[in-house]
């Protein structure tokens, strides 16, 4: 029998600590959408994804009636369009993106990722098209998500395309400048991509996952906070402990909803991902819960190993309490999207070498990074760069979400609403390293690639 | 444990007052509801109560007793919801 203890510990955590269900996401293979044409392909892709997709806001919508569960999201996620769209001979995927738009939101969802295209290695012609076409894309379209793939432990780093998304990234803000650059917001650059990801703006449904997959991602950095007030001055084997028995209580929702509305659906369940995903709503942050550990601020010397035990005793906790962990699992570090983030980075107390440095022990990378309109597309590629270098060499993944903001420098912040939230412009490091990206090539795989 | 079982949690979140079980169980009685176990104590200061209830063949999220029960708990100016029992399992059972 169920305690009252445990009944009103579980209300607090929805009603005071914003526990949700972030994201049932609904992964759609398009590779029976390939045709000789755009219009042919993009009326089976249309056709497809509306068949599938049909009833999924309406079953989350049942599902959080019955537990009184809030399900924040409800997306879809597709195979990169890159490989659907190179049998069509089109010149431009921009039709492509526009057709994913218009199933969106005539299925109700808010975001639907897979504009997207995996070059880690090198380029197709289509992936040229296709990230040639991002910036018009995204300009033109309000959900489509867009991610491209540009590293690996396996294949290395290709710095071809590297370099090329620096422009890209810059030709995105300037085609979306009305709305501060809300394209570049929509658009991931990642090493070690996950071919499973619910979360946007980086989900897509990687070429070995199947025909329809429902992932579910979770969220609950307040409810960990929470847990961690209740064992203040303790010692950090404590805290590790705390934070894990937190995580399978907010991972056990998941698989409860995935499991659900998989059965509801008649799709198989593919994967939990137990993130930490903040908001910007005040007691959604992941920055106050390392400042639980003890820290001023974050930022503060001290947060990468507080974010570190964070990360490491989340997805202990978690995969106790689901066979099927994957995505990005994690916490998750968006500047953006985190009210304890904005107030550090806004200090000045969190810079963007700090946050490289939280790159490297947590589950994601820069990630909504608001920077000057006039950084240089070569030191957007150089931050790329690094941060590419350290999912590569570390064996995990990383990402760059980065917004150069049109007319805007230090000082100014940007706001993009809901829950991408308020960006401060962080400064950037602006001294060149234009010799080096233009070299181009490829970073060649590090030595413990070789594992076979 | 009770997973298979069709059953659900109401709870009652704030002060305490005269008429919050009649309310409730007379609300209930309309759906055909019966009440297995109910408890109530004081939590952080907060009245609570706590009802175990047999849905039988009521699916809640096909219904409007959500609807129901936090209408009457705004007249009666406390928090009221109902759960299936499956989400307490879930996270507190292994």
């Amino acid at each position: 029998m169920i305690n009252d203890y445990e009944i009103i510990e579980t209300m607090k955590m929805f009603s005071q600590q914003h526990l949700d269900i972030r994201t049932i996401t609904m992964g759609i293979s398009l590779y029976d959408c390939c045709a000789s044409t755009p219009e042919e392909s993009c009326q089976k892709i249309y056709d497809k994804i509306c068949r599938c997709a049909g009833r999924l806001v309406e079953v989350g919508e049942e599902i959080s009636r019955k537990y009184n569960v809030p399900i924040i999201h409800k997306r879809i996620s597709v195979t990169p369009i890159s490989m659907i769209a190179a049998a069509s001979g089109a010149s431009d995927y921009t039709i492509f993106a526009k057709t994913l738009d218009r199933a969106a939101k005539d299925c109700g969802v808010n975001f639907i990722g897979g504009f997207s295209a995996l070059v880690q290695k090198g380029y197709t012609a289509s992936d040229k098209t296709l990230i040639n076409s991002i910036p018009q894309a995204l300009a033109e379209t309000d959900f489509v998500c867009s991610s491209i793939n540009v590293a690996s432990t396996r294949s290395g780093i290709n710095m071809d395309a590297v370099r090329d998304l620096g422009v890209i990234i810059k030709k995105t803000a300037e085609a979306t400048k009305d709305s501060d650059a809300l394209g570049c917001a929509k658009l991931v650059v990642f090493a070690n991509a996950p071919e499973d990801n619910p979360f946007m703006a980086g989900a897509f449904l990687g070429p070995g996952e199947p025909e329809c997959v429902i992932n579910v991602g979770i969220s609950g950095p307040g409810v960990v906070k929470h847990a961690l007030e209740g064992v203040k001055g303790q010692d950090l084997g404590v805290v590790a402990e705390t934070i894990k028995k937190a995580a399978f209580k907010i991972t056990r929702v998941g698989e409860l909803v995935a499991r659900e509305a998989s059965e509801r659906l008649g799709v198989p369940f593919g994967i939990i991902d137990l993130s930490l995903a903040p908001t910007p709503a005040v007691g959604d942050s992941v920055a106050r819960l390392l400042e639980e550990f003890g820290l001023e601020t974050c930022g503060a010397w001290g947060t990468t190993a507080a974010l570190a035990m964070l990360n490491d005793a989340v997805k202990k906790g978690g995969t106790m309490a689901s066979s099927f962990v994957g995505g990005l699992s994690g916490a998750f570090i968006p500047v953006s999207e985190d009210e304890g983030m904005i107030a550090a980075a806004s200090s000045g107390c969190l810079r963007l070498e700090k946050l490289e440095a939280m790159t490297c022990v947590c589950s994601v990378g820069l990630d909504m990074i608001a920077v000057p309109g006039d950084t240089t597309a070569e030191v957007i590629s150089g931050i790329i760069a690094d941060e590419m270098a350290l999912g590569t060499f570390n064996n995990k993944t990383t990402a760059v979400r980065i917004i150069p903001v049109p007319g805007k420098g230090v000082g100014d912040s940007v706001e993009f609403g809901g829950l991408l939230g308020t960006a401060p412009i962080m400064p950037v490091n602006t001294a060149s390293c234009a010799d080096f990206i233009h070299r181009g090539g490829r970073i060649p795989a590090p030595i413990h690639s070789m594992r076979n | 444990m009770d997973k298979e079982k069709n059953t659900a949690v109401v709870t009652v979140l704030g002060r305490d007052r005269v008429g919050i079980i009649a309310g409730i169980s007379n609300l209930l009685a309309g759906y055909d509801i019966n009440i297995n176990d109910i408890s109530q104590t004081i939590l952080d200061d907060i009245f609570t109560m706590v009802m175990i209830v047999d849905l039988k063949d009521l699916v809640i999220e096909k219904s409007d007793i959500s609807d129901k029960l936090k209408a009457l708990g705004d007249e009666l100016g406390v928090q009221i919801t109902i759960q299936h029992t499956g989400l307490f399992n879930a996270m507190h059972r292994i």
